[in-house]
């Protein structure tokens, strides 16, 4: 017995050997991914750019990879590789350009789009683009009759309200394509660069029924590899892209939940570029020689909703007591550090038509006291904080924000409980309407000002379930910003949401917190990485420099 | 229910009990990792009550400028978190809030737990079979599994956490209790008793439980123990106390961004559960192999 | 010896059903409705309504418990809210991983855990009793994800000698045939001659097998030092003894293996734990298990997947029992005669 102990002894340590042994391969990865290039450049790729392999950690896994069906962040990174739609962002930007579409008309009355299709463009199944593709991808989300319907449900399209703006989509010939849309609405063309209208290969979707989100084919630079659930997706570069091809040979999305764990993770070289860096780490990783961090301020606000229909919101007074109650500076401090800038307006300052001339009300307990007096609460009142359980990109951490809220709050004589839900739970209660104050958000999907204004604002978003979870029903507000979406010009849609903005600060309905920047740290090495504005990830341009 | 449990123990005394308790008095002196596991208790339960005198600051006050101060600057013993708020006085305070989580779980998981298991075993027949069946039930569920279902179908929060480890305890006592009461329902006392006119409540609840008492109290310190980190755990994982509540478990969760660039963050409230979890199972150690050295492992 | 198998196999039936039952009805009544998970911060009211259709929600509850049983007869869990895939295959997917690691949790315990109960009890009341059993204390009472993270601290971002999390380097691309990387990185290793897949996994392993295994390890110790030292004062040791043969056989030969019987008994029991403990330990080292996912389940109101995770965990924990309950019978004689 004691030799069988000795033995696995023995064992033990001349494993341990050969894992730690074998460790002088693994740790510097830099280098082994050098041999692998040396192995890419035997096929240089177009102008001389290196490829190779780019692994990108980001902090959850996709749902699914079917663009139409699916809703969040994480899925729509994935999607972003294999789709392209029929207009995009032009990269870095919320400018629209052409794409599967080489042009478009309006018709005069702005209710007709006809799009003129690229030729010669195929799926990465060899099945041949054009506008047949163009009416499946999108006809599957409108019409309930349509054989893939049910393939849904196609929640984004609904989100966007396109049932109601379009009418028809029409094939006019092979390579023709007509939108016939029931009114007239300006951000429409936007919507179609964004995920959701990704064209996918209709010979795909049919051979693989429900199963296409796991087996994703679009005509992108990248084609779809291989999956591992809640560990990565495998991408590898379509050699026939009706652009040049991509630099990168392959692109594998990693999934590490914990943010410091990916930075960490990016220090050691097993990953390259890293997502949703913690606020925490950021002075250090600009510190590191071997680290560059990208930033883009985001399409994003991050604020905290006054609760109208209950009492003593009501009060305009109140709110902007609660406006002068909080130090903008502790909070982002605190929860943003260098990723975070300070809000004023519901509208992030990268959005055209943001208002600059806008003051926000400074930090003055003694003028929030003064107003609590006039509202007739010289004492203040008791109430509820609600903070969002999940970390997102306009609010990395709800629940820390709410505390520092709270602290400041109850210097003005306000004294808060803090409230969470888990975020299903969350997000049914606050939309109807049960929360005092609750912390919520949003990001951009089509960067128009109407996607925040009328969405997050509108009276017609304060119907329960409701997005304006303020319940703020201002009549010349909603004039203006209905007026504005019924406008085509750009200048004059500008006039109209800066006159919101003046009307929101004054009423107060929300108190901004903060726009969060988007940081990437990334290696040195990792080249031309474009951080886009409405948060898509693209490899396209990348390339890598060793 | 507990109240008739303290009338029970008030009235009379079995015969037997004051030669056993001064026996057990006399082993407790004896056995050091019980002394210890006392003494760490009687450390936390003072610190409990008198967190309020002890701690240099409120656990609530916030300085963000001094944040993730190290420890022995700007006056924070154990340094200071991310919203600078002084480490030693959260600590001090989540100290009162382990003691009670402990104390009101092991407390449902006992009240439930004898009485069912009292119940169980006094009257058999078909009711014993269909308990007996539902704590099979219960017990087929692994332990932690059972507390995060039960927290996530109540909601997230310190109470439900208590309520969810409560429940996930009764089950051992059920068992422990039951097989005690099968084991004495038939000794001569009882039957004598029984003759004598003594009621069914009297029989079960003044004759039989005092008996079972050894075993309970051994698993109720250690339930106790178990109890603090079940309920770490969960806060852990967002399910227990929520913020600002100074839960060791959640300081824990709120540290992990920490792990680069704060180690006293981390560090320190690990160490504080460690410690108070140590001494009930200290004590619960020596108790058991006082009050009976068959019963171990 | 027949008949008692098929009365404990036959009492099974009504446990599992009941917790089929359990599960069910805990989920459906539990707040939170998983199509506002779904559908996010963009939701409208006719989304929603179409999508609780979709998924049976606006059935009465008795409805949906026939329906939840007529499928669970077939071992069908539905699909994922979430993903749309069928729940089954996701679990199968990620069951191997959290398996593997649990596994070598067990190996740890089980091997460091027998050696210090041995050592102690062969030395009993010495400083080295003293010190393991204080030691095996301190296992006990340690929560499990704080140990995670301090190793994390030390060996990761202190020491830089293991990584993070996760189960195998990422650049190392492969095609998983087993779904346990260890087997799969034996097979490359045979194939392709390439030890860096075996290294790579064998070094994810080590923190998170660590940190999982400590509670275990320290249990198994306090159970071969009690049972040891209860063989040790048995007769025939006493005789093997006064026979004069060598201490050492005796202890390792004679006493040891009497002694394993608890302690496998424990191995097994601890095993069935170790499966539901490692969703902390999943969710702190990114170990893509069964765990991790089903505290997302929990987290997004993912029914159909909480169900699924749940019942396969119980019904795991709940075979492994009644292996280690029907082993230790047809061992120990005795106890089916009760």
């Amino acid at each position: 017995m004691k030799k069988l102990l000795i033995a696995a002894l023995v064992l033990l340590i001349c494993f341990s050997g050969l894992v730690f042994a074998g460790g002088d391969q693994e740790e510097p990865a830099v280098k082994e991914k050098a041999q692998e290039k040396a192995q890419e450049k035997v096929t240089p790729a177009a102008d001389d750019k290196n490829g190779g392999v780019l692994v990108f950690a980001r902090g959850g896994d996709s749902v699914g990879l079917d663009p139409g069906r699916e809703t969040d962040g994480e899925s729509f990174y994935g999607c972003t590789q294999v789709f392209d739609n029929i207009v995009e962002f032009k990269p870095g930007t919320t400018e629209i350009q052409p794409a599967l579409a080489e042009s478009w008309d309006t018709s005069s009355d702005g209710l007709e789009f006809t799009f003129h299709l690229r030729k010669g463009v195929k799926f990465h199944d060899g099945t041949v683009f054009n506008a047949d593709a163009v009416v499946f991808s999108l006809g599957r989300q409108l019409w309930e009759d349509h054989p893939y319907y049910n393939h849904g449900p196609w929640k984004y399209w609904g989100g966007m309200d396109m049932s109601n703006i379009v009418k028809d989509i029409i094939a006019v010939d092979n390579y023709t394509v007509k939108f016939v849309l029931h009114k007239r609405e300006a951000p429409f063309i936007a919507n179609l660069a964004m995920d959701f209208a990704g064209i996918v290969s209709p010979t795909a979707v049919k051979k693989y029924g429900t199963d296409f989100p796991n087996n994703p084919v679009g005509t992108g630079p990248f084609k779809f590899v291989s999956w591992k659930k809640e560990d990565s997706i495998v991408f590898e570069k379509n050699k026939d892209y009706w652009r040049r091809p991509a630099y990168l040979d392959r692109v594998i999305l990693k999934v590490i939940p914990d943010a410091t764990a990916r930075y960490l993770a990016l220090q050691k070289g097993e990953v390259d570029i890293i997502d949703f860096p913690s606020p925490e780490d950021l002075e250090e990783m600009k510190a590191d020689p071997d680290i560059k961090v990208i930033q883009q301020a985001g399409l994003n606000v991050g604020y905290l909703a006054f609760n109208m229909d209950r009492k003593p919101f009501g009060d305009k007074r109140v709110r902007q007591a609660l406006n002068y109650a909080i130090n903008k500076d502790e909070i982002i401090a605190g929860v943003y550090g260098s990723a975070g800038t300070k809000a004023k307006n519901p509208l992030p300052p990268t959005m055209w038509s943001y208002n600059n001339d806008i003051v926000d009300y400074k930090y003055d307990p003694a003028m929030a006291k003064k107003l609590l007096s006039e509202a007739g609460y010289p004492d203040g009142f008791s109430t509820t904080l609600w903070a969002m359980p999940v970390s997102r990109p306009y609010n990395p951490n709800g629940r820390k924000v709410a505390e520092i809220m709270q602290a400041q709050f109850k210097k003005v004589g306000v004294l808060t409980e803090i409230v969470s839900y888990d975020w299903g739970t969350y997000l049914e209660k606050t939309d109807h309407g049960e929360h005092d104050m609750a912390l919520l958000g949003w990001t951009g999907d089509n960067g128009d000002p109407d996607n925040f204004l009328f969405v997050l604002l509108s009276a017609a978003a304060a119907e329960i379930p409701a997005q304006n979870i303020s319940f703020w029903r201002d009549k010349k507000f909603n004039d203006l910003i209905i007026e504005a979406k019924e406008t085509m010009d750009v200048a004059k849609r500008t006039e109209l949401y800066k006159k919101a903005q003046v009307i929101f600060k004054e009423e107060a309905p929300w108190l901004p917190i903060a726009h969060s920047v988007v940081s990437e740290p990334m290696m040195n090495y990792v080249m031309d990485f474009k951080l886009s504005p409405v948060g898509k990830r693209q490899f396209y341009d990348v390339w890598l420099d060793n | 229910m507990s109240e008739q449990l303290l009338d029970t123990e008030s009235i009379e005394p079995i015969e037997k009990e004051p030669g056993r308790f001064r026996e057990a008095l006399h082993q407790l002196k004896k056995n050091k990792g019980a002394i210890a596991g006392l003494i760490i208790i009687a450390i936390f339960l003072f610190i409990a009550v008198f967190a309020p005198v002890i701690a240099p600051h409120d656990p609530l006050s916030q300085n963000i400028e001094l944040r993730k101060s190290a420890p022995f600057t700007e006056g924070f013993l154990l340094g200071s978190d991310d919203l600078g708020r002084d480490l030693l006085s959260r600590i001090i305070y989540g100290g009162r809030i382990s003691m009670i989580i402990g104390v009101v779980s092991v407390g449902i998981a006992l009240v439930f737990g004898i009485l069912i298991g009292v119940i169980s075993g006094y009257y058999g027949g078909w009711l014993d079979k269909i308990i007996m069946r539902l704590i099979d039930i219960m017990l087929a569920f692994p332990y932690v599994l059972l507390t995060i279902v039960i927290v996530a179908m109540l909601g997230p929060s310190l109470t439900n956490a208590m309520i969810a480890i409560g429940i996930s305890q009764i089950p051992r006592y059920v068992r422990m209790v039951r097989a005690s009461v099968l084991a004495e329902k038939e000794a001569d006392y009882v039957v004598a008793e029984r003759s004598l006119g003594a009621s069914n409540f009297e029989l079960m609840f003044r004759s039989i439980l005092p008996n079972c008492l050894a075993p309970i109290s051994v698993q109720a310190s250690l339930g106790v123990g178990e109890a603090i980190l079940s309920s770490a755990a969960l806060s852990f994982l967002g399910l227990g106390a929520q913020p600002p509540t100074p839960e060791w478990g959640l300081m824990i969760a709120s540290s992990r961004e920490f792990i680069t660039s704060a180690w006293w963050i981390v560090t320190f409230p690990g160490i504080a559960t460690l410690l108070a979890v140590l001494g009930f199972n200290l004590f619960g150690d020596g108790l058991r192999d006082m009050l009976d050295p068959k019963l171990r492992d | 010896m027949v008949r008692f198998l098929i009365k404990r196999l036959s009492l099974l039936i009504p446990t599992l059903l009941g917790v089929v039952t359990l599960v069910f009805f805990m989920i459906a009544l539990s707040p939170g409705d998983p199509a506002r998970v779904m559908l996010g911060e963009r939701a409208n009211k006719q989304q929603l309504e179409t999508l609780r259709a979709e998924l049976g929600l606006d059935q009465p509850l008795g409805t949906q418990y026939g329906l939840y049983l007529k499928r669970m007869v077939r071992f069908d869990f539905g699909k994922s809210i979430k993903t749309g895939r069928p729940v089954m295959e996701e679990i199968s997917n990620l069951y191997p991983a959290t398996i593997e690691l649990a596994f070598f949790a067990m190996i740890f315990a089980a091997t460091i855990g027998i050696i210090i109960g041995v050592l102690s009890a062969t030395r009993k009341n010495t400083w080295i009793d003293f010190t393991s059993m204080v030691g095996a204390l301190f296992g006990v009472s340690m929560p499990v994800f704080w140990l995670a993270l301090v190793l994390i601290m030390i060996f990761s971002v202190g020491l830089d000698l293991l990584p993070t999390g996760s189960r195998m380097n990422v650049r190392y691309y492969f095609e998983s045939i087993t779904n346990f990387y260890v087997i799969d990185a034996i097979i490359l290793l045979i194939r392709e001659g390439d030890p860096k897949y075996l290294s790579s996994a064998v070094k994810h392993l080590i923190l998170p097998s660590v940190a999982l295994g400590t509670i275990p390890l320290a249990i198994i110790a306090r159970v071969t030092r009690s049972s040891m030292l209860e063989v040790l004062t048995q007769d025939y040791i006493k005789t093997a003894r006064s026979a004069g043969i060598k201490e050492s056989r005796v202890v390792y030969r004679y006493a040891l293996k009497n002694a394993l019987l608890p302690v496998i008994t424990i191995i097994g029991l601890q095993f069935g734990l170790l499966l539901s403990g490692a969703i902390l330990t999943e969710t702190i080292f990114a170990w893509p298990g069964l765990g991790k996912w089903l505290y997302h389940a929990i987290e997004a109101r993912d029914y159909p997947a909480v169900q699924g995770g749940v019942i396969i965990i119980s019904t795991t924990f709940v075979l492994i029992n009644l292996v280690v309950d029907i082993l230790y019978t047809l061992v120990n004689p005795k106890i089916r005669l009760q």
